[in-house]
């Protein structure tokens, strides 16, 4: 009895869970209605199914419970019953595969006028390249990247040259134009994923998949790896922006060709050493940091990472949170950089000083900041060297204590939240991994043993 | 090359097959440890199972942890959590629940069900048993290496399994895959033994069609392991030498941290194939057992024969057939060639035709019967009911449209959860609420029973129903933490906190059933030879438990099938299988016991008088 | 699994279970095989080893498909190799009769010859990988070559373990045991013996078919 009236109830709150309950597809942003019928038709069948099977068993288990009955009724089987069964049961599943199969037909079926362009798959961002002027994409090998050429462009292909290289995991897409992704990976397999457009694929690394769909409504849009790919598999996010194409134009036009990419100039050290001047006052005529004034080291850092972090002072992405007390202080100074080429100038001079190893200030549990750095490593090297590639900068030898604001400021969304700080995010996700102050201490002084 | 050479050259016909020379131990340890007794040897598998399984349970008590209280726990960094994510599904799927249905039931069950003496390979069985439990260690010492166990999720995906980047690619997928090499030589040996046993040691009457389902779903689930595994266990080969030697198998040319690999051209689609060839036949090598054994629990609580047993047993068969034709369902994303979609989605709903029926017997079985709500018969209930939610959304995933936007989100993990973990744990309690009895000759606690079904019924599916709508709102699986989105509401966070304090009191509940395990077997009722008056061959046996040989001097013959229940006329409302036609009808209760008929004369086939036992 | 379906529903079609018999009135036939257990057994692992083959088969024939595929130069040795093991399975054909009719002199005779064509055989496998070697074929990163050596050992270990049951077999021979002691034994290894030269001559075709 009371197992009858349970299944009743799972059965009730079950359907009404459905209908109730705030959890369901987000309003669909792209031309993939069908997918969402399907899914409606499927919910019909299947819920029909589970409504009547197993109300039918709660009465059984109510009908013909001991003692309410004097005997079992015999009967080893009934084959009209069970044809009957097979025979609803298939069209029932016919029903649910026939628009399937149709609308999959469409998924493959890609427009012949889809715009295309390309999802770069990497641990643990997106990159995008627009196939330019030509309006054919280059050719690409993973054999091909460096440091100075990412996407693995060859070289040698003239029509990779107009390339447009989207260097952040920010995607526009102009609306209500049909347009087709090529998916492609570097390094192991991610997934391409924005659940309002509900079409994704996997980027396999050696093969170029694709998916494609036309967005029908403007908004911003998160953008998902949904195929594990590694520790910060969840920190690996990006934003697809739905507008009109005039705008989706101006923000393509704002990114550079795989050739201008290529003609970057290297600094000049002598011309920086001036400019270093202004920076000296604070940081150290060596760049050795100065805690006293809550300058860190600079020597021995990656010069794309301080390249990038003066961009965003400059920029207002970085030290404009009204909680980052010394990152205001630093915005105005990185100011007096006029352009990209003093910018270039002044990192390419700080290259040039000695890298001595910063002084240890802080104590903690270096055995335990060794099973956390783990996650750490993963990118920025397991001997926390900083790599390129993955925007990881060094960490080793460099200030522990700015090591433990800067945690603590992406832990708190000082750092890392600003709309155009494009790599933040994923250091804030990371940086939540932190509980407390002991932890980060640890860490750290885990960092200050590494040789 | 597991097979034993013995030299009888002459053929001997079934019907006098001679009774084989058991090993008889006569030390402890002969007994209880190097044991050749299959119920000694089923005995270890589950003990084995069960203690692996509670490793994995904790583990996934500490993913809910995370995501229902996201950076809480200092100990759960993003690593760790793919770790434990790893490591809990592997051991759930293979080294629990394969283990237990195949080497735990199995091995207790075959023998006894069929009406043999033990299997026919002994000293294989208990070789089986060691090579599990190397691979366990094996798999469990990989919480202590550098770098700790594998994160790479269960399935392994290459390239990232072996690459930096994923938690445990040095030592931790080399301890992984080797174990998985040796979990399946052993289980070969085992499947070796359960698939000739039934064909080949079926007692006297003993048809392929009188077979209990149990043993139905145990053999078929058996062959397709033993042809299915191979798949698993040549990627596991492959991907090792890609690992520690450098080949190219699965693995292209790629940059891992901005590195160049020396790797080329490898393909990391052809592991999925591998991997899923073995993965799905997988799902259905724990879900057949568990169909056969619900079958024979709903059949005895209902006092009612199986709604059609031929049906059922076809059902198996087509279900296996087919389960070696839908595998690539499993890859609608990823990157294979999509033209597969349209074969894959066909296959994976057709095999859902038989599925139903099965689902439709069980419950047509419990229409006009006489339903006992035992613990055991309770379990079956929820069984039939879960399994019914998970395998209406596999209808969903199935179909390949309807994939896409669901694949690679918690609808997945509910799934999945849904119909091969929940459904079928749900059958083992119930099968081991069923079974103890004759294993240890008491019976269970019923009120610690009663509590441990509701919890767990009820738990699980307010744990897994609800998460089915996290994946549609879109929240991705093997998330570390869902961090800041755009579009997924607070509400979805105060869902995955309600989530875990249900999972965290199932796990807990989990406590009771072992305790259950341990009190009665000191103090439960004393439960008699035959405790739920069933029909099938392990009830009969003269002693309670068995002992080594299960059935006395002789073996029984069979005279039904495993289903007489209410026979219209008979005195009773079971009738054994080995009960001699028309001893069962009023006025003929005189003649002298099943269990106590010699062997059939060859000429006659009337059963000879024994003497000199009781 | 087809041939295993179809063979069980042949077993269960036109069965009505619930009619109760005496086991003497069911059918024969539909008990168990008229086989030995072990023979049955050594039919199961020989399924367990056909897929496993054909599984590494199917991913060779996927792994070929992909661009970098090398093709690799097949040691001529391999066709000696080919012919020991032919050598091997027909002395183990020619010992199955001696086990049955006698002496027990052929059996042993048989025995020997069997096993010093299969241990020539594997030396030569390994020759034929030494001779890769010395081409400058050994690089595992050629996905052609690292398939020749994991399809060669994969067959090879199957070899051994039946080389196992031959020693013990050979070894009760010299014994001096009665003929039919070691009838079965050399019966499953003829079937063992026969199976992996098919394997092998499989695997040989594959080969060649892909490399030249």
């Amino acid at each position: 009895m009371v197992l009858a009236i349970a299944l009743v109830l799972l059965v009730v709150g079950s359907v009404l869970f459905h209908y109730l309950s705030p959890w369901y597809f987000t309003p669909i942003a792209s031309n993939w209605g069908h997918i969402d019928d399907t899914v409606t038709l499927t919910f019909w069948v299947t819920g029909f199914v589970f409504v009547v099977v197993n109300l039918f068993m709660a009465w059984c288990v109510m009908r013909y419970r001991h003692g309410k009955v004097k005997a079992a009724h015999y009967e080893p089987e009934n084959k009209k019953l069970e044809g009957w069964l097979i025979g609803l049961t298939t069209m029932g599943v016919a029903a649910m595969l026939a628009p399937g199969l149709v609308a999959w037909a469409k998924f493959l079926d890609v427009p012949k006028d889809a715009a295309v362009f390309e999802v770069v798959g990497r641990q643990w961002y997106f990159n995008y390249r627009f196939p330019g002027a030509d309006g054919v994409l280059g050719t690409v090998d993973a054999r091909f990247i460096t440091d100075t050429n990412p996407f693995g462009i060859n070289p040698d292909d003239p029509k990779g040259k107009d390339d447009i290289l989207i260097a952040s995991p920010e995607l526009h897409l102009p609306m209500g134009k049909p347009v087709k992704a090529e998916l492609r990976s570097i390094d192991v397999l991610h997934d391409f994923t924005v659940p309002q457009f509900r079409a994704k694929m996997n980027m396999v690394p050696g093969l170029v998949t694709y998916v494609w769909y036309t967005p029908t409504r403007a908004g911003t849009y998160d953008v998902f790896c949904e195929q594990l790919c590694g520790i910060a598999h969840y920190a690996m996010r990006g934003k697809v922006i739905v507008e009109e194409e005039s705008a989706f134009n101006a923000w393509l036009g704002s990114y550079p060709t795989f050739a201008q990419t290529l003609a970057q100039v290297a600094g000049d050290a002598a011309a920086g050493e001036p400019l270093y001047a202004v920076c000296g006052a604070c940081h150290g005529a060596q760049a050795e940091g100065n805690p006293a004034l809550n300058a860190p080291k600079l020597s021995g850092q990656g010069d794309w990472y301080l390249k990038r972090q003066l961009l965003h002072f400059k920029s207002g992405a970085r030290g404009t949170h009204e909680k980052d007390v010394f990152g205001k202080m630093m915005a105005p100074m990185a100011a007096t950089l006029a352009d990209d080429t003093a910018i270039n100038n002044v990192v390419a001079y700080i290259k040039t000083l000695p890298d001595k190893p910063a002084p240890a200030t802080v104590k903690g549990n270096a055995k335990n900041g060794h099973d956390s750095f783990e996650n750490c490593g993963a990118c920025h090297g397991a001997d926390g060297r900083g790599i390129q590639a993955m925007n990881a900068p060094r960490l080793k030898g460099m200030s522990d204590w700015y090591l433990i604001t800067q945690l603590n400021n992406f832990k708190h969304g000082i750092r890392g939240a600003h709309k155009k700080d494009i790599y933040g995010p994923q250091m804030a996700s990371m940086a939540a991994m932190l509980t407390d102050d002991r932890v980060t201490a640890d860490l750290v002084a885990y960092i200050n043993t590494i040789q | 090359m597991t097979y034993v050479a013995h030299d009888e050259s002459a053929f001997v016909p079934p019907f006098e097959v001679e009774e084989p020379e058991l090993y008889h131990p006569k030390t402890f340890i002969g007994k209880y440890i190097w044991s050749q007794d299959a119920k000694v040897i089923a005995v270890q598998y589950s003990i084995t199972a069960i203690a692996v399984g509670l490793v994995a349970l904790v583990l996934s008590g500490i993913m809910r942890l995370q995501l229902g209280f996201p950076h809480v726990f200092s100990f759960i960094t993003p690593s760790t959590y793919l770790q434990y994510v790893t490591m809990h599904g592997m051991i759930m799927v293979i080294y629990l629940l394969t283990a237990l249905f195949l080497g735990g039931f199995g091995n207790y069950l075959i023998p006894l069900m069929v009406g043999a003496r033990d299997m026919v390979f002994p000293y294989v069985n208990m070789v089986s048993y060691w090579v599990y439990l190397f691979a366990v260690l094996l798999l469990m010492a990989s919480f202590f290496v550098p770098g700790g166990p594998t994160g790479a999720g269960w399935t392994l995906y290459p390239p990232q399994a072996i690459l930096d980047g994923t938690p445990g690619a040095s030592w931790g997928i080399i301890l992984m895959l080797v174990s998985l090499a040796f979990f399946i030589i052993g289980f070969t040996m085992g499947g070796l033994n359960y698939v000739v046993t039934v064909l080949q040691a079926r007692t006297r009457g003993m048809t392929m069609m009188r077979l209990p389902l149990t043993i139905w779903g145990i053999f078929m689930a058996t062959i397709l392991a033993l042809l299915a595994f191979p798949a698993l266990f040549v990627s596991a080969i492959m991907m090792t030498l890609d690992q520690a030697l450098g080949t190219s198998f699965f693995m292209p040319a790629l940059v891992s941290k901005g590195q160049q690999l020396a790797y080329n051209g490898g393909s990391p689609i052809l592991f999925q194939h591998l991997f899923w060839f073995f993965g799905h036949p997988e799902v259905y090598i724990v879900a057949l057992p568990a169909f056969g054994i619900v079958s024979d629990l709903i059949s005895v609580n209902a006092r009612k024969n199986i709604f059609g047993y031929r049906m059922m047993v076809w059902a198996i068969l087509a279900i296996g057939g087919l389960s070696f034709m839908v595998w690539a369902h499993h890859m609608y994303v990823s990157g294979m060639n999509p033209y597969f979609g349209f074969f894959f989605a066909t296959t994976t709903l057709i095999i859902a035709v038989p599925t139903a029926l099965k689902v439709y017997n069980w419950v047509l079985t419990l229409w006009r019967g006489d339903i006992h709500l035992t613990v055991p018969m309770l379990f079956a209930i929820g069984f039939i009911f879960t399994f019914i939610n998970g395998g209406l959304t596999g209808l969903f995933l199935g179909n390949v449209p309807v994939d896409i936007p669901l694949s690679g989100t918690m609808f997945v993990v509910a799934h999945f959860h849904m119909v091969m973990a929940v459904s079928p744990i749900l059958v083992v309690f119930g099968a081991i609420y069923h079974w103890y009895p004759k294993v240890t000759g008491r019976m269970l606690n019923d009120t610690m029973g009663k509590f441990h079904f509701w919890v767990t019924f009820l738990g699980t599916y307010a744990i897994y129903y609800p998460m089915h709508y996290l994946g549609f709102l879109g929240v991705p699986r093997r998330y570390y933490a869902m961090g800041n989105t755009v579009f997924i509401p607070e509400s979805a966070q105060t869902l995955n906190e309600a989530i875990t304090i249900a999972a965290l009191i199932v796990g807990a509940v989990q406590v009771v059933f072992i305790y259950n395990l341990f009190w009665s077997y000191f103090n439960g009722k004393p439960s008699g030879p035959n405790p739920w008056r069933a029909t099938t061959l392990e009830w009969q046996t003269p002693e309670t438990p068995p002992k080594h040989g299960n059935f006395g001097p002789t073996l029984p013959a069979v005279y039904r099938w495993a289903y007489d229940y209410s026979v219209p006329g008979a005195t009773e409302d079971f009738i054994p299988q080995n009960q001699p036609p028309g001893k069962w009808a009023k006025g003929l209760e005189d003649k002298p016991d099943a269990s106590e008929l010699g062997p059939l004369d060859s000429t006659s086939g009337i059963p000879k008088p024994l003497t000199g036992h009781s | 699994m087809v041939i295993v379906v179809g063979w069980l529903v042949r077993k269960t079609i036109n069965v009505a279970p619930w009619v109760e018999q005496r086991p003497m009135e069911v059918a024969s036939g539909d008990g168990a095989l008229s086989l030995l257990p072990v023979q049955v057994g050594l039919g199961v692992f020989l399924a367990v080893a056909t897929s496993l083959f054909a599984l590494l088969i199917s991913a060779y024939h996927m792994r070929m498909m992909e661009a970098d595929w090398a093709t690799l130069a097949l040691p001529r040795v391999l066709w000696l190799n080919t012919a020991l093991l032919i050598l091997a399975s027909v002395a183990m054909q020619w010992t199955r009769g001696a086990a049955r009719w006698g002496p027990m002199d052929n059996v042993r005779k048989g025995l020997i010859a069997a096993g010093v064509f299969t241990f020539a055989f594997l030396a030569g496998q390994l020759w034929a990988w030494q001779q890769l070697n010395a081409t400058g074929h050994f690089e595992l990163s050629n996905p052609a070559y690292a398939f020749f050596i994991l399809l060669t050992t994969l067959h090879g270990i199957h070899l051994l373990g039946g080389l196992l049951v031959w020693a013990r077999t050979t070894a009760r021979a010299m014994r001096g045991v009665e003929l039919a002691k070691v009838r079965l034994s050399v019966e499953l290894c003829t079937l063992y013996w026969h199976y992996l030269l098919l394997v092998w001559a499989v695997l040989f075709a594959v080969l060649l078919h892909t490399h030249r």
